[in-house]
């Protein structure tokens, strides 16, 4: 146990420390471009100079705060969706026969295996302007010229919520498997109406299941960068975009680790709240 | 359940698997166009296998492929251990010191953005280098360690389910009639995980296999992926070329993940049997 603790440690725990150091130095024209933290000054003085620069710099530029502010829109917009499109997916494999269920499952399963990068690749042959959609939809005429959908918000949308719809309904199912179907009958014997035994029992019951399933979508899709650099055209203004730019397009590195901070902060509350319904999700198991 | 509510479900059901397969199926169809203009179909020269020909003779995909499988191998049994024990002392140990750390920092690597870890990582092997000389440069070694870091994670999980939905009478039971520790972890604790830590294998190597964002950060001069490769080719448009990747990764996943289930199923049901 101590080897993985360990490791964990090093190569998890270490870095966020020195993301953070970097984060207060100043930017330098060198390899690695940032100066040191600490400094000797005269032959005994060892002087700290924290920089807090970087950040009162994404304070101020006004693209830095939008793109958050998109980020957190776009991530929860797409948790939404995916939990409209995932719910009764997943609610609907639950409460198939086993047999049928584990092949659901496997389908449900089998895109995640693939490469994320290929599938959303794919869209770029459905959506763009000589694309699949396009060509059906004008040889049908329902339209006369191409929609432009390839990067554009629309496009970045599905993309997002087709790559983590599996991350949604997988936690759910396994959440909706265990429940009592014999209280929806008990709730529908007692005169409740199949929708009203639904948001009555199924939903409550699934709260944990729809919890952390979001939390899913919601946390790495805020930091997404490959779907917005892929599917969203050049406006398309997401924080990990931004961070991926700035570290290898600007070689800022010390504003880039400022934005993976600040990300982080907003970040970790989500992510201890997942722990915590994992937590309870698994103690409710035994 | 009533006939109008299944009947929306099924409607549901269908229109999603719709969504999740279309792309998927779009581009196993185009991999045969025989048209440059991959959404156009050629009819009069498709179906055909050129496309296929290409990627086998594109050298620079070659040899990211050997780069990523190399990684991608190295990675999946160093996670496996890792995570094994991970996920074997969070299961079998309720109570130790760090227990909540370890816990943290098993979790958190499932839902960290990819852009931060890699970042952080890299920040780390600069600094490393800086002081101590190791890592010299970067390339196969840190991108290994640092896919490493995140798929142990997802190893821990794994492992430390099927643990916690197996009985602990069996190992006590072992441990009673003398068996030493060591000996009862090899041989009644592995052989009941060994499904997961399979699974495990499996989903490291996969989750290396497809990672661009991390390995962007910590690959050096030289050591492009296929990830690296194909991002750098789907930015300027769509290839026909990834339309055949994209194939052959589909089979392979396939088959084997049709073949791990097919064999679970199996195993499962020579333990209901044999119980």
């Amino acid at each position: 146990m101590a080897l993985p603790y360990l490791w964990l440690l090093l190569f998890f725990v270490v870095p966020f420390v020195i993301v953070l150091k970097i984060s207060f130095s100043d930017i330098d024209l060198a390899i690695p471009p940032y100066k040191p933290l600490l400094e000797w000054v005269g032959k005994h003085s060892l002087a700290i100079k924290l920089n807090f620069d970087n950040y009162a710099f994404l304070f101020t530029d006004a693209l830095y705060l939008r793109a958050f502010a998109n980020s957190i829109k776009v991530a929860f917009l797409s948790t939404l969706m995916c939990l409209v499109i995932g719910y009764p997916m997943a609610y609907g494999i639950a409460r198939a026969k086993p047999a049928a269920r584990n092949v659901l499952l496997l389908l449900v399963i089998l895109p995640f295996w693939t490469s994320l990068l290929l599938r959303v690749y794919a869209w770029i042959g459905l959506l763009k302007a000589n694309g699949v959609i396009n060509n059906v939809l004008l040889s049908l005429g329902i339209i006369h010229e191409p929609l432009t959908m390839l990067y554009t918000p629309f496009a970045m949308y599905v993309g997002i919520v087709y790559s983590y719809l599996p991350f949604l309904i997988l936690p759910l199912y396994a959440n909706l498997e265990k429940m009592d179907w014999q209280l929806l009958e008990a709730a529908e014997d007692l005169g409740c109406r199949p929708w009203q035994a639904f948001y009555k029992i199924t939903l409550p019951l699934s709260r944990n299941g729809i919890l952390a399933g979001s939390m899913l979508v919601f946390i790495p899709a805020v930091g997404e960068f490959v779907i917005p650099a892929l599917l969203g055209g050049p406006n398309a203004l997401m924080i990990g975009r931004v961070l991926w730019d700035e570290f290898f397009s600007n070689r800022a590195w010390p504003v880039a680790s400022a934005v993976a901070i600040l990300l982080l902060i907003l970040l970790v509350p989500f992510m201890m709240w997942y722990q915590s319904v994992q937590a309870r999700e698994s103690a409710g198991a035994r | 359940m009533n006939y109008r509510s299944s009947f929306f479900i099924l409607t549901c059901i269908g229109f999603g698997f719709a969504f999740l397969y279309i792309p998927i199926l779009s581009m196993v169809v185009f991999s045969f166009n025989a048209s440059k203009l991959v959404t156009v179909w050629d009819g009069a020269h498709s179906p055909t296998l050129k496309w296929y020909y290409a990627l086998l003779n594109n050298e620079e995909i070659l040899d990211a492929a050997w780069i990523s499988l190399k990684v991608a191998v190295i990675n999946a049994t160093g996670s496996v251990i890792l995570g094994t024990l991970a996920g074997f002392g969070l299961a079998r140990f309720s109570q130790f010191r760090g227990r909540f750390t370890l816990n943290a920092m098993t979790t958190a690597p499932l839902v960290m953005p990819e852009v931060i870890t890699g970042l952080s990582l890299l920040l780390l092997f600069v600094a490393l280098e800086q002081f101590i000389g190791w890592p010299a440069g970067r390339g196969i070694t840190t991108m290994t360690i640092s896919h490493m870091t995140f798929s142990m994670a997802y190893v821990t999980v794994i492992v430390n389910s099927r643990l916690a939905s197996f009985d602990t009478a069996l190992e006590e039971a072992a441990m009673d009639l003398g068996a030493r520790p060591f000996k009862v972890f090899f041989v009644i604790t592995l052989p009941i995980i060994l499904p997961a830590i399979l699974s495990g294998w499996l989903l490291a190597f996969t989750l290396s296999w497809d990672d661009l964002v991390i390995s962007s950060f910590t690959s050096g001069p030289g050591s492009s992926t296929l990830p690296m490769v194909v991002f750098s080719k789907v930015r300027l448009g769509v290839s026909p070329e990834i339309n055949v990747l994209a194939t052959l990764t589909l089979t392979v996943v396939t088959t084997m993940i049709v073949g791990v289930s097919i064999w679970m199923a199996r195993r499962a049901k020579l333990d209901k049997a044999a119980a």
